[in-house]
């Protein structure tokens, strides 16, 4: 806190003190700081649940868990990973990079950003603390549905409240980024001169502020359709279960590009610097990037041809969710353009950067598959749709920000992470997450249903396989804290330009970068950006 | 932060606070409220008096973020860069909010377009009507096939609810030459028709507490009233809150203006709370036509 008179703005130091430095803090660089880690702490109290499910899942037959803990893991697993883990990495890294992208002295509103990060610890208990209470954490699945939400103990109070607290953090957290990116570029950065970070970011923000407040409008009315006698969900009252479905759908379907299009920036901000030439298709990728937020407006039924749907409706969202392949081409394509006749050198980042377009897009094929009404029937709550979202998910959204955390983990901490390490951690869970994820897809096509603590025999072999691939991917993420905790201490020291082809505001800064930045807006060298030349 | 009148800031630049400590009380209030009401929810009565503490400290981090983003205005740390920010952040606000409405007129469109008339066996709900709820047919207001809540009437809409569209309506004018006369420079009648909207929005709710007292009491009309009394309290009620919170950003600002904190080019504070009960007027639009007339 500054307690002296002088003016503030051209010193640079560090609050000193613990709490002021991280509870009361209103600097981007420490609250990205806070979001990441965060993120870290939930992606492994996230993992953990998943080795549970994973270690039940080894044999047929009950062994370990009961069925109900069983089915809280499954819940709490998503929710954790969705809200915890990978929504606040991607919030961590826009609070980091964004304001240095676009030469920026902080986030446009540094106290609200402050409190955007400090709801999350006090929601994650809410939820979390449902696990200790009588009859448990919610264990109706993360979607939450009606009426078997409603059928549970204390905990579906405590989880609504939860949801609500992250919603207003997410919201007042995209607020603030739309706010950043539209008033406070330096002068010169024109919005088609942005980072593609910037930009899936932009639009990102724009999906969260549309969506959150209507998961809200949802899991009120689930809150007092429980409560206080309303009747939204109950038939005989006039409302519909599918009602819910329809709702939070229109919240859920933005939700999961919400997860990746920072991913799809990230990447595209990786795949130039490490082939050493400007991205293929700028502006289409800016393009595309907006036409898949808006096509998510319009597909989210979806996620429901099971559930009783006129037949019109249906042909309708499968014709509009197909449509979503053609934008997601485009970015597919010219990331693959980009590398074309590049000088590529395989760095962490790059390796993940790879891993993701081509695991990403087996997730986005058996996305098209499960698009298909008539195959849908067969596929619906299938471990082939567990198999499609963690391949989305996994190898899309947590790849991406693997890759951009060593990306740019150089840029905040000022060493070099021990790049063999990072190239093992790769490895290890390239390999793993395909031997975890990948016979899911069989499983699923055979017929194993989702969210289930047993199952067939039929089914043993691939289930078996994929616990141990789960249990590999597990170890390579302890792993993963290895490396990050080792380059946060000590290493090479890194240059400012970091990477040899990397281009953009961010690496004209010094790494580690200075507490404050950019606090009188840089004078804008259009050969210095990535995107100077908009022609390209 | 309680030392930033001690501080200075060159206007030139865009001004970055140096730490807060609002935003983790915000956090502990948020916490504490909504902590509290789920234990209550659960049947253990002490949450209330949690949820209490949460509210009030909650007001307490109001009060004093407010405050010092009031005094930093003041003492002229915001450029017009800042300026933006702060008309961004509560045009994006709004829009949040908008989208919140959007999911309980959307449950009142799915309803009355879609689930009671297939209830009533339309379309695919045939099998629906003959097996499940047979005799069932679909007119709207309904309390679904069950009768969930008894028997009850709905309140006409050209009554009291158009009393209220025209209050509304009338307070939106009033803020506005509210608006022009502190362009104007003319504090007197400012603060006049400033209490003129304040005075408009209380008699709205006014009027909507006797009309919910009047369904409670004489039509049979309640939260537990199936899908209309769902989305006729929801909508109605939601909007109500805002009408207050509304109300409450109106008398602030309505203090502030007799303090003489703005002036004639610079008064975002008044602007934002108008933008504010514009959005609350046009909900009430959508409410009068979708919920009472049609």
């Amino acid at each position: 806190m500054a307690t002296h008179s002088a003016t503030h703005d051209d010193h640079d130091h560090k609050p000193q003190g613990f709490l002021d430095r991280w509870l009361f803090t209103t600097n981007h660089k420490d609250i990205g700081t806070l979001y990441l880690v965060w993120s870290l702490i939930m992606f492994l109290v996230g993992g953990a649940m998943a080795m549970v499910i994973r270690a039940e899942l080894f044999q047929p037959g009950l062994q370990l868990v009961h069925p109900e803990f069983f089915n809280q893991m499954t819940t709490m697993h998503a929710l954790v990973m969705i809200f915890g883990a990978v929504m606040p990495a991607f919030v961590g890294l826009a609070n980091w990079m964004i304001p240095l992208q676009i030469g920026a002295p902080d986030m446009a509103l540094p106290r609200m950003n402050n409190w955007s990060f400090w709801l999350l610890p006090f929601a994650f208990f809410l939820l979390l603390v449902t696990l200790v209470l009588p009859g448990g954490a919610p264990q109706a699945g993360w979607t939450l549905y009606p009426p078997l939400s409603l059928q549970g103990g204390y905990s579906i109070a405590f989880t609504i409240f939860a949801i609500h607290l992250m919603g207003i953090s997410s919201i007042m957290g995209a607020i603030n980024i739309i706010a950043t990116i539209l008033n406070m570029r330096a002068p010169g950065m024109d919005l088609l001169k942005m980072p593609l970070f910037t930009w899936t970011w932009l639009i990102t923000a724009f999906l969260l502020i549309a969506v959150m407040p209507v998961l809200a409008g949802a899991v009120t009315m689930l809150l007092t359709d429980k409560f206080f006698g309303t009747s939204f969900f109950n038939a005989a009252g006039g409302g519909d279960p599918v009602l819910f479905q329809h709702v939070f759908w229109f919240f859920g379907h933005p939700e999961v590009y919400i997860m990746i299009l920072p991913a799809f920036g990230i990447i595209s901000e990786i795949i130039p610097t490490f082939s050493r030439k400007p991205l293929f298709g700028y502006q289409a990728m800016v393009y595309a990037t907006a036409s898949i937020a808006f096509l998510s407006f319009i597909v989210w039924a979806h996620h429901m041809f099971t559930v009783g749907m006129p037949v019109g409706a249906q042909l309708y969202f499968m014709y509009a969710t197909m449509l979503i392949a053609v934008p997601t081409g485009v970015k597919v394509f010219n990331w693959v353009a980009t590398m074309w006749r590049g000088s590529l050198t395989f760095e962490t980042p790059m390796l993940f950067a790879l891993g993701f377009v081509i695991m990403f897009t087996i997730g986005g094929f058996s996305g098209l598959m499960l698009a298909i009404v008539p195959a849908d029937y067969q596929y619906h709550d299938t471990y082939f749709v567990v198999a499609h979202f963690h391949y989305v998910l996994v190898t899309g959204a947590i790849f991406g920000i693997m890759a951009g955390v060593y990306y740019w983990l150089p840029k905040w901490t000022g060493f070099m992470y021990d790049e063999k390490l990072g190239k093992i951690h790769f490895w290890w869970s390239t390999i793993s997450v395909n031997v975890l994820f990948f016979p899911q897809h069989f499983l699923g096509l055979a017929g194993m249903p989702r969210r289930i603590p047993d199952y067939n025999v039929a089914f043993a072999e691939f289930n078996m396989i994929s616990s141990i691939g789960g249990f590999a991917f597990g170890l390579a993420q302890v792993f993963f804290v290895y490396v990050l905790w080792k380059a946060s201490r000590a290493g090479v020291k890194a240059t400012d330009q970091v990477w040899e082809g990397a281009k953009g505001l961010e690496w004209t800064v010094p790494s580690p970068a200075p507490h404050h930045t950019f606090q009188r807006p840089p004078v804008i060298d259009d050969s210095k950006l990535a995107h100077g030349d908009v022609t390209h | 932060m309680a030392h930033a009148h001690t501080e200075t800031h060159d206007p030139t630049l865009y001004y970055v606070p140096h730490g807060t400590r609002w935003p983790i009380v915000g956090s502990v209030a948020l916490f504490s409220l909504v902590g509290g009401a789920a234990l209550w929810l659960n049947g253990w009565a002490g949450g209330t008096v949690a949820s209490l503490v949460g509210f009030v400290l909650l007001l307490v981090m109001l009060w004093g973020w407010f405050g010092d983003v009031i005094r930093e205005s003041i003492r002229g740390f915001y450029n017009r860069q800042v300026d933006v920010s702060f008309r961004m952040g509560m045009i994006w606000f709004i829009f949040s909010e908008v989208m919140f409405f959007g999911a309980f007129f959307g449950a009142l469109f799915y309803a009355r377009a879609l689930q009671v008339p297939w209830l009533g066996g339309e379309g695919h709900g045939a099998l629906t009507n003959e097996f499940l709820w047979p005799g069932f047919s679909a007119v709207w207001p309904t309390n679904g096939p069950a009768n969930i809540g008894g028997a009850f009437e709905t309140i006409p809409a050209w009554g009291l609810p158009l009393v209220n569209t025209l209050l509304l309506l009338s307070s939106g004018v009033t803020i506005t030459i509210a608006h022009h006369a502190l362009r104007a420079g003319q504090r007197g009648s400012l603060l006049f028709w400033l209490a003129a909207t304040i005075l408009l929005g209380l008699v709205f709710l006014c009027i909507q507490l006797y009309e919910y007292h009047h369904a409670y009491t004489d039509l049979g009309l309640t939260l537990g009233s199936g899908i209309y009394g769902s989305t006729f309290f929801m909508l109605t009620g939601f909007h109500g809150l805002h009408v207050l919170l509304g109300m409450i950003m109106l008398t602030v600002i309505w203090f502030r203006c007799a303090k003489g904190h703005f002036t004639k080019e610079n008064h975002f504070g008044f602007e934002a709370v108008a933008w504010y009960w514009h959005f609350v007027d046009v909900v009430w639009l959508g409410l009068f036509l979708f919920v009472y007339v049609m």
